[in-house]
């Protein structure tokens, strides 16, 4: 790694030069804070490396134009925040029924409506698994520091050509603009993931194909497969049905491809688990300060973890399980007022008791506090 | 017409997608029709179209046509357009819309579109009314006439697509109507040759809703008043206001030759010298 390759970074800088190295070449976007700088720098840097960057009239036509490209054979992303995820969800919905590849990522601020726009959340963390109606699987992640937004964005776009699933990546305000040093590596040592394309004769071709993985391959517009897609309930032809076990089929299509492979998709950090009878649970931005707190916490002598979800939905029941496994207390650290908390009281054994951090004032929760909730509760 | 009515064969994907779900004696099928022959007439390749629509009756027209086709969100038809007009210039990209799902709820990418100028040829539907939904009014429905939602006659004014269209930038707009079908396989034709963001309007029946709540008749007599109320844009120029009161214009309403941006696009692409960047490095297929 030389020393040219670093560079003093924006969260949003990492996170756009990460979907770049990824292969993204299309991007449809609404100005809107704390995201706009991924717009401003696609812009500039997509047309360079012949991709296609569009400002679209509202979230609705970004999510809109993305889903297009995609389906076209683009990869394909878009950025917002609070009231644009919120304009995207129906579309967000759309994408999981014809299950278009594409990255959304939502640079958490401060809500409901207009909120906080240049202060920061997580308070999004359930619309992102919840947000449009109907059942579907989404797959969100999220990340830590500026280099983690640079990486987790990779594997976004990653995840979304391999499980041909939207893919949301949860960022925040103040990750989102804070700088640090980044390590930009090599192209050689990205490694990327490509959806998988049709090799059957055309007239064979079914965009929606069951498979043992249930995952199909999706061939581009002008690749010599016409198709049909469509938000109906369809047969793995792409046509609208009405035939209950065909829903069904799709239905469990949908789940299953993320489900069947959560070992695959969901990842988590751990830091002192194994000997902790207490547990700080924390993702994104708060992971880093609960970090700290509990080095802090553990130099006052207290037997304290860190257990933090990278990927949020699937939520990493497993790993979240074992690491509280032999845990009196569990501090649930989040910017909201107590969202992840319930997959913690979902998972956590009987005897474990449930203790929220939460801070919903625009402000980060700073160590000192998750270090005087362990102290009050233990 | 008989000749050409075999034509639309080789462009529908089989009999196993019909019976169509559009009432008897619906226009749609013959602005389908028309789109069809246009496309046969200028020797489009199948694989060369992409076809996006929305919701409602319109909505369900590329089930029967055999392009890359994408039935989308009610009212986003365009802007799904717009993503792959763009990434994949080379592709004839068509939108079909209705007068609810292009003009209401899909309003405002209907004008960005416009004044973005993007090479989609774009087939408003309008037969003035939601069908889909079972009849209420929409923003053609003209002032006083009746819907579900407005059963004491509709207090709003209906848009003027062509109107709409010219003030946001669009390069061509014609209009014709289900009677008229040759004329409309010549507009639609015009329109997929034009450069820019085109619209044609198609004029159409819904006798099951609107005809049946406005009291004007079966499928025949609503395409009669079509055949009695067009008047050609030519003859319309020498009319004055009173005599064109309960006329509607046919004809190509408005062309201009304002740069398209796809192309734009590409050129700024080629200006920064993108071009050459575009291999990818060696990608792992995802086993299956």
């Amino acid at each position: 790694m030389s020393e040219n390759n670093v560079r003093l970074f924006q969260g949003n800088e990492a996170c756009s030069f990460g979907a770049l190295a990824a292969g993204v070449n299309f991007f449809g976007g609404y100005p809107i804070t704390p995201s706009t700088e991924i717009a401003e720098i696609l812009a500039r840097e997509l047309p360079k490396r012949g991709g296609h960057f569009i400002q679209m009239e509202d979230e609705i036509g970004s999510i809109a134009a993305v889903i297009g490209a995609s389906v076209a054979g683009a990869k394909a992303m878009t950025a917002t925040s609070g009231p644009g995820f919120s304009l995207m969800q129906e579309n967000l919905g759309y994408a999981f029924m014809i299950e278009a590849p594409c990255v959304v990522v939502n640079v958490q601020r401060g809500g409901p409506s207009t909120g906080l726009p240049t202060k920061v959340a997580q308070a999004d963390t359930m619309q992102a698994k919840w947000g449009s109606h109907g059942d579907y699987n989404p797959i969100v992640l999220t990340a830590s520091s500026v280099e983690d937004a640079y990486y987790k964005t990779i594997r976004a776009v990653n995840l979304s050509e391999k499980y041909r699933n939207p893919v949301i990546l949860l960022l925040d305000e103040v990750l989102g603009h804070m700088r640090e040093k980044i390590h930009i590596p090599e192209e050689d040592e990205i490694k990327i993931v490509n959806r998988l394309k049709p090799t059957v004769p055309p007239e064979w071709y079914q965009p929606f194909e069951i498979t043992p993985t249930h995952i199909s391959p999706m061939a581009g517009y002008g690749e010599g497969y016409r198709f049909h897609m469509t938000g109906l309930t369809h047969d793995p032809w792409g046509f609208p049905t009405a035939k209950s076990s065909e829903i069904k089929e799709k239905m469990d299509k949908l789940m299953l491809k993320i489900s069947q492979n959560v070992d695959d998709i969901s990842t988590y950090k751990e830091e002192f688990i194994e000997d902790s009878h207490i547990i700080v649970i924390a993702y994104g931005i708060t992971a880093r300060v609960a970090q700290q707190a509990v080095r802090i916490a553990r130099h006052k002598r207290f037997k304290v973890g860190l257990f933090q979800p990278e990927t949020l939905w699937p939520f990493p029941d497993k790993g979240l399980k074992k690491a509280l496994e032999n845990a009196n207390l569990a501090i649930v650290a989040e910017l909201n007022q107590g969202q992840m908390i319930r997959e913690v009281q979902r998972l956590a054994p009987k005897k474990t008791k449930i203790v929220g951090a939460f801070r919903y004032d625009g402000e980060l929760i700073t160590p000192d506090e998750i270090v005087n909730k362990i102290k009050e509760a233990n | 017409m008989a000749v050409a009515s075999t034509v639309v064969y080789e462009y529908l994907r089989g009999k196993k997608k019909f019976p169509h779900v559009w009432c008897p004696g619906c226009g749609i099928g013959i602005i389908m029709g028309a789109l069809l022959r246009a496309m046969a007439d200028l020797e489009i390749k199948k694989g060369d179209v992409a076809m996006i629509s929305g919701i409602g009756c319109t909505g369900r027209m590329p089930v029967y046509c055999d392009f890359h086709t994408l039935h989308t969100t009610h009212g986003r038809a365009i802007a799904f357009a717009t993503g792959i007009k763009l990434s994949k210039p080379d592709l004839k990209v068509v939108a079909i819309v209705g007068d609810g799902d292009g003009l209401a709820i899909g309003g405002n990418h209907f004008i960005h579109a416009a004044r973005r100028n993007i090479d989609i040829t774009t087939i408003l539907v309008n037969n003035k009314i939601y069908g889909m939904t079972g009849g209420q009014y929409s923003p053609t429905t003209p002032t006083g006439k009746f819907a579900t939602t407005a059963p004491y006659g509709n207090l709003e004014h209906p848009f003027d697509a062509y109107l709409l269209a010219k003030g946001a930038g669009a390069n061509f707009f014609a209009r014709s109507s289900v009677y008229h079908a040759t004329q409309l396989q010549v507009l639609i034709k015009k329109a997929l040759l034009k450069k820019g963001f085109s619209v044609v309007e198609a004029m159409s029946n819904c006798h099951t809703l609107y005809g049946r709540l406005n009291k004007e008749g079966s499928a025949v007599q609503m395409i009669n008043w079509f055949k009695d109320h067009a008047v050609n844009v030519n003859i319309a120029k020498k009319k004055t206001p009173e005599e064109l009161e309960d006329k509607f214009i046919t004809g190509v309403l408005w062309e201009d030759n304002r740069p398209e941006y796809s192309e734009q696009y590409e050129a700024l692409i080629d200006r920064l010298g993108g071009r050459k960047k575009e291999e990818k490095p060696e990608a792992e297929v995802v086993k299956q």
